[in-house]
């Protein structure tokens, strides 16, 4: 894949050829598939070895489901046509997200941000707070915005914090938004904006990550051609393009909304809880009263915070009910104080001041003595809780407006789910506007993954697109299959497991491996393998597919931990991916441990399994069928010698020549 | 929590300090403590307000309702040494006339 050969574009009629070829096949893999599923489940399950039999069903009942859930998706991967022209007069400001990265590189795309050929403004966002930074910033004239004051002490949210807080010191109508490493082409903004002119609900145009300093071997696997392809297209199809935090184009009005949603429930939930927490210091307070009158004062406070919630809950605007609230605790207050003027006024009649002047009946006398300030009901500690719960600043964050999601490390994701359960659209524009770089490290490299991986299923934990109102069916799916995908690590150790059962311990977890097998399995499994060549128009997916299988310890890992996290509050200790100088010069080997000893195991089984067949005539056929899966395993594994062995792009080149 | 002293001042004097927030919740307690005094025959009330940060309405109340009190069984209510924001009340509701507050509590019976 050359930098500008990603666009395969060829016409409308070519496209649509391309995709009904593509749809029968889905069709055809998935009646296969649910030929063999069922088959699997009502014939062919050993009941005898339940405890292996039916993990392996479930295993391959959830492959099926991720199938079905590709299938769906490509099943609208069709290409876009020339984007509309970029109008002029929009204003788009550029922001190079930054951390760590050394300053050189963050400069080079900065230079390159520069010169896009759209009037636009490039800023640097550096949450490093580097000073050499600011200096070259200013020399090479683009802005500088760094954090303030207001973050102190206060949760950060890494890039999203990052991005939120440029938010509001910049004004552009669109943002581009660039990772320090990738390195924008001048027509990016040409070949974007023009989306956004098209349709005013559009939020966000994402473009293709494409890596520069990868062979075509790709050790790391780090091109994600099948995601960056068909995937992505597949869900724009179905209104659910996804931003993939660098290289997209979004709208502020878009972002801003969200902000402001964000900060209306955020809002109503601190509201919601301080009126119940006060309730519950109303109820105590009336308890222990003292004076009827008090006690009297505070049953209707309880009261009042009652309608209050009971409002809230009907979904009145929060505003309406605080106000509310605050006028009938004024009433009561002014009530108590009319009562004691009444009272003074007779005690001094009695008195025999006839010319007293208590103007029982002044307004202004009962309202200033009823006033915040005066009022009787300060006397009570319950009432005033309850008015300090009325007060809303949002005291626990650095920014009242928080556009960009902070649930979770995958800020992009999290964002985008929101908007289109806000009814914004996004696109997906298949064309490489920007040359990046990889981690060129095995470490580094198993970090992004990581926390790839652990900010989707932190989303799934916290805000399921199953359930998340606003969203269509098609949505709904399209998030919740890249969820589904990475529980994937569960279902390999299942994989793994049971053929070395059956190599070593004649273990059978299916009924037979005799032509009712063959005859489900086979053409289910040649299907599924063309499916990914045709729905991937040729582009390398091998690599994607033995890392899906060899990473599974990351995955398990992932899914524990962002569990972890979003249940027990256990921190991620996540870190900004090195993407430079992450070339190791020794074999990385503490990281793979797991698949080591995996890859041990299964080649010890192979032997087991011989000597069995050999020695003890066991079963031939079931021999070598888990002989063969089992070397399928073992070649899905093998990607990872490579990569312990790969020494970064330039040393690659270097040995070339 | 507002906490009241009285010290008997003369033979019928006594001057009552109160210390903290003079509001709905301690009014009826000032009322009790000088009612208590005058059936004693201390008919002459000091009111110390040197220690009381905040007054409200009621507060203003419970301190008419002992004047009406001392007055009955013939004596005088005279307060002393306000704060800022009880001068506020006192004026807001007029009673500043009635009410003449003293510069301290040895000054309200020193006639």
């Amino acid at each position: 894949m050359s930098a500008r050969g990603s666009r395969s574009y060829t016409g409308e009629s070519a496209e649509n050829r391309r995709l009904l070829l593509l749809r029968i096949w889905i069709t055809l893999t998935l009646i296969l598939g649910l030929n063999y599923v069922v088959w699997r489940w009502l014939a062919s399950v050993n009941w005898n070895t339940w405890w292996i039999s039916i993990p392996l069903v479930v295993a391959e009942t959830y492959s099926i489901v991720d199938l079905g859930l590709f299938g769906m998706t490509v099943w609208r991967s069709r290409q876009r046509a020339e984007p509309p022209a970029a109008p002029p007069g929009l204003t788009v400001d550029v922001y190079i997200t930054t951390y760590n990265e050394p300053p050189e590189l963050v400069l080079a795309t900065a230079r390159a941000a520069r010169e896009i050929r759209y009037p636009h403004q490039t800023w640097i966002l550096d949450d490093g707070d580097r000073d050499a930074l600011r200096a070259a910033s200013a020399e090479l004239g683009v802005g500088y915005v760094t954090r303030g004051e207001e973050w102190t002490g206060k949760p950060r949210h890494a890039k999203a914090g990052n991005l939120n807080n440029a938010l509001m010191q910049t004004t552009g109508e669109f943002i581009l938004v660039l990772d320090a490493d990738m390195v924008p082409d001048p027509a990016i903004l040409d070949r974007t904006l023009g989306y956004f002119a098209a349709d005013e609900r559009l939020a966000l145009v994402q473009t293709p990550q494409y890596f520069t300093n990868v062979p075509d071997s790709d050790p790391l696997g780090s091109q994600a051609p099948l995601f960056y392809g068909p995937i992505q297209e597949g869900k724009d199809g179905w209104g659910s393009a996804f931003f993939c935090g660098s290289n997209a184009v979004l709208r502020r009005e878009a972002l801003m909304g969200l902000g402001i949603m964000g900060y209306v429930t955020a809002t109503e939930r601190a509201v919601t809880e301080g009126l119940q927490t006060a309730r519950g210091i109303v109820r105590r307070a009336v308890r222990r009263a003292s004076q009827p009158v008090e006690r009297e004062a505070l049953a209707l406070t309880s009261a009042a915070i009652n309608d209050a919630l009971a409002s809230i809950g009907n979904g009145e605007p929060i505003g309406e009910v605080t106000y509310h609230l605050r006028t009938r605790i004024t009433e009561l207050s002014r009530t108590i104080v009319a009562g004691d003027l009444v009272q003074i006024s007779a005690d001094l009649d009695e008195l025999g001041f006839s010319d007293h002047g208590v103007a029982v009946q002044a307004r202004e006398v009962v309202a200033s003595l009823a006033s915040d300030e005066l009022s009787p009901l300060n006397a009570l500690d319950a009432v005033r809780r309850t008015l300090d719960a009325l007060d809303i600043g949002r005291s626990d964050e650095a920014q009242a407006l928080l556009p960009m999601a902070t649930i979770s490390v995958t800020e992009d994701m999290a964002t985008a789910m929101r908007l289109h359960a806000g009814g914004w659209k996004s696109v997906y524009h298949n064309e490489v506007l920007a040359d990046g770089l990889a981690p060129e490290g095995l470490d580094a490299a198993l970090t992004q993954r990581l926390r790839w991986a652990q900010g989707t299923v932190q989303v799934l934990l916290k805000e399921n697109p199953l359930f998340l109102r606003g969203l269509s069916l098609p949505q709904r799916l399209m998030y919740f299959s890249t969820m589904w995908s990475y529980v994937s690590g569960f279902a390999t150790v299942v994989y793994l497991i049971a053929p070395v059962l059956f190599l070593v311990f004649g273990v059978l977890p299916v009924n037979s491996y005799a032509a009712p097998f063959f005859l489900r399995f086979l053409p289910f499994m040649i299907a599924n393998q063309l499916l990914f060549v045709i729905a991937s128009r040729g582009l390398p997916t091998w690599r994607g597919q033995q890392y899906t299988l060899a990473l599974f310890p990351l995955w398990i890992q992932a899914c524990v931990s962002a569990a972890a996290n979003v249940f027990g509050g256990v921190p991620l200790n996540f870190a900004v991916t090195p993407k430079v100088g992450t070339s190791s010069r020794r074999w990385d080997l503490r990281r793979i441990r797991w698949q080591i000893v995996t890859a041990v195991v299964l080649v010890a089984a192979v032997v087991a399994g011989l000597v069995r067949l050999l020695l003890q005539g066991a079963e031939a056929v079931g021999t070598l069928v888990n002989i063969g899966w089992v070397g399928f395993d073992l070649v899905a594994l093998s990607v990872l010698v490579g990569a312990v062995r790969y020494r970064g792009y330039a040393t690659e080149e270097e040995e070339e020549r | 929590m507002t906490s009241f002293r009285t010290d008997q001042a003369g033979e019928d004097i006594v001057v009552v300090r109160i210390e903290g927030r003079l509001n709905m919740v301690a009014a009826p307690e000032l009322r009790d403590i000088i009612a208590q005094a005058v059936a004693s025959g201390r008919r002459r009330v000091a009111v110390d307000l040197a220690g009381v940060e905040f007054m409200d309405s009621s507060g203003l109340g419970a301190l008419i309702a002992s004047l009406k009190t001392a007055r009955q069984a013939g004596g005088d209510l005279r307060i002393a040494a306000v704060s800022e924001q009880v001068a506020l009340v006192l004026q807001l509701s007029n009673l500043d006339r009635i009410l003449k507050p003293y510069p301290d509590a040895d000054a309200a019976f020193a006639e």
